[in-house]
């Protein structure tokens, strides 16, 4: 844990020193976007490498807090902040109704319903017109405003999605080595041991999805205020995708490999840009290989490849 | 009524469709237990070539089996070079292979034939028919007629032929399969031929009704997969049945419900099914509940 502690210090220390060197708003844009993809792969991280459960519907939980705080603030005139509560009730509430049944069975049937339920939303985004502004998306949100202060400067932002960031990952280390955790990654290994330790396993499971869709929601209204601005495109099964491929590719079970997986993730298509259209086509052809060369991800994989460099 | 007749053609025609792309899905799942998420790619890649050799004024009966034919080839690489050299990660690497093997091979195909939808000339005359009050165009019912002959083709291929019997066995049981002499690898390489090339008929008869594009598939390929998990994944009678409600369930509910909604339908019976049989309509009970 203490090694953590000194990681965590030096990405505080890390993210302080671009917030106040960094004069480029641009920069802060893309970086503001990345510190919200880190915050739902935190999330997502504790569910797929220490509950053993995959989601691929996580854009879903994203765009529910998105539209949700957007819809509340732009049309009824809500304050951003009691909006945002609302938000992750609706997160939660949505969350329960597919993690109670899916989790009590064995297999992968969470990934099967939240891929079913990521699409079903997404169409209701689409569609509902009057509600959430359709295909062409919901203009007029408000910016952020806490406690008197007013969020319109990118770096303002920045700092708080720094804060935001900073605090989830710290509830989640402290999370994956409580004794929580560790009952997580036995079951993560075998759910019959850890049933006969005497624990709830569905009830884990069941909790830690609840808080891996909370965070994804929180991040939806944070961004719904940050980009005054939100379309159902940001939130397909693409993104569902992108969100679990961000873990794999860091490594699952690492929070800090999740975490450089979403930072590689949303730089690549910044560089990708100069393919033009076919961006994608690296993209795929960069995530197969690192999955069938790397299979336990970056963070290790390259690890690990270094240890067997030094040994020669 | 003849509206009701109406809806119900339609959806027997998407859900002909379905019922192949879900045969697919089953197919290879029972050879690897992969859920291969490029499976809608295959559909795709046969509607392309289906519309290139067209352009090309094949004959149609030579367009129709090259396009199958090479899908099927296509199918084959992805087997030879993404799924077998990692055959021993786990599920969720695999899932996430395929995945970016689908964005790759639609990344291909813009590169290849650009974002334009093609047009495909339909294969049986272009004028509609009516019946009962329902206007119904031929292609559709080649596509009913040509997607059950390939069902019975592959059921009997699989229940007569000594290959399609080691199949079978091979989804049952691996080890065994390998104890009495099976050769495993061979036939999971025939498993994602059949199952691209069944696929790539998918796409092509459906090709002059919806045009084809780069990215047909990736929705296409969604609701196969809603359509086998209905069907209980490992089923061949369940991948086509449920290949057919789903279509059906759909057009009805984009008939008498809302059409914005259409997308939407199969992915309601999707999570509604997992929620009340998650074994699905023919799958083994060997999930028990905790």
């Amino acid at each position: 844990m203490k090694g953590h502690y000194l990681a965590l210090l030096g990405l505080a220390a890390l993210l302080l020193v671009v917030g106040f060197f960094n004069q480029n708003d641009y920069y802060f844009n893309v970086l503001n976007i990345l510190l919200l993809k880190g915050l739902i792969v935190i999330g997502l991280s504790l569910l797929m490498g220490y509950a053993g459960q995959v989601s691929l519907g996580h854009a879903a939980f994203y765009g529910l807090g998105a539209y949700t705080s957007g819809i509340l603030t732009a049309k009824y005139g809500l304050s951003p902040v009691s909006a945002l509560f609302c938000a992750q009730a609706v997160t939660l509430l949505a969350a329960l109704i597919i993690g109670v049944p899916s989790l009590r069975l064995k297999g992968h049937y969470l990934a099967m319903a939240t891929l079913g339920f990521g699409v079903i939303v997404y169409v209701i985004f689409k569609e509902m017109i009057e509600l959430t502004g359709g295909p062409s998306g919901l203009v007029g949100i408000p910016p952020l405003e806490i406690a008197g202060v007013t969020f319109l400067e990118s770096r303002k932002y920045y700092f708080l999605f720094s804060g935001v960031l900073l605090l989830a990952l710290l509830l989640a280390l402290h999370l994956a080595h409580s004794p929580f955790g560790r009952a997580l990654l036995a079951l993560h290994d075998s759910e019959a041991a850890t049933m006969s330790l005497g624990y709830d396993t569905g009830r884990l499971k069941l909790i830690v999805f609840l808080l891996s869709a909370s965070l994804a929601g929180l991040a939806g209204s944070l961004y719904a205020h940050f980009a005054m601005f939100i379309s159902p495109m940001s939130f397909t099964f693409i993104h569902s995708v992108k969100f679990v491929t961000m873990v794999v590719i860091g490594g699952v079970a690492s929070l800090w490999g999740a975490l450089l997986g979403a930072a590689l993730l949303s730089v690549l298509p910044e560089v990708l840009t100069v393919f033009e259209d076919y961006d994608v086509l690296v993209f795929g052809l960069i995530l197969v290989l690192i999955m069938i060369f790397l299979p336990e991800g970056l963070f290790k994989g390259l690890g690990n490849l270094f240890l067997r460099f030094k040994k020669t | 009524m003849g509206e009701l007749l109406q809806f119900l053609i339609s959806g027997l025609t998407s859900g002909a469709i379905y019922a192949l792309i879900a045969l697919g899905f089953t197919i290879i799942y029972n050879a690897t237990e992969v859920i291969n998420f490029a499976q809608g790619e295959f559909v795709m890649l046969g509607a392309m070539f289906m519309a290139t050799f067209c352009a090309l004024k094949f004959p149609l009966p030579l367009a129709f089996v090259l396009s199958v034919a090479l899908t099927a080839v296509a199918g084959i690489l992805v087997e030879r070079f993404a799924i077998y050299p990692a055959r021993k990660a786990s599920p969720i690497t695999l899932i996430i292979i395929t995945i970016g093997l689908s964005i790759l091979i639609k990344g291909i195909a813009m590169f290849a034939w650009g974002k334009d939808p093609l047009p495909v000339p339909a294969f049986v005359g272009e004028r509609p028919i009516s019946i009962f009050g329902a206007t119904v165009v031929p292609q559709s019912i080649l596509v009913l007629v040509v997607a059950l002959m390939a069902v019975f083709a592959l059921e009997l291929f699989f229940k007569k032929t000594l290959t399609g019997k080691a199949m079978r066995a091979c989804a049952a049981n691996r080890l065994a399969a390998r104890l009495i002499g099976v050769k495993v690898e061979p036939l999971v390489l025939l498993a994602f031929a059949l199952s691209a090339a069944i696929s790539a008929l998918a796409g092509v008869i459906i090709s002059p009704i919806t045009f084809a594009t780069y990215d047909m598939g990736t929705m296409l390929g969604l609701k196969g997969f809603s359509a086998a998990v209905l069907g209980g994944l490992t089923s061949s009678t369940g991948a086509v049945l449920g290949g057919f409600i789903l279509g059906v369930l759909e057009s009805l509910a984009a008939g008498f419900l809302s059409s914005a909604y259409k997308d939407a339908a199969a992915f309601v019976i999707l999570v509604l099914m997992l929620l009340v049989r998650p074994e699905g309509l023919f799958g083994t009970k060997e999930t028990k509940k905790l």
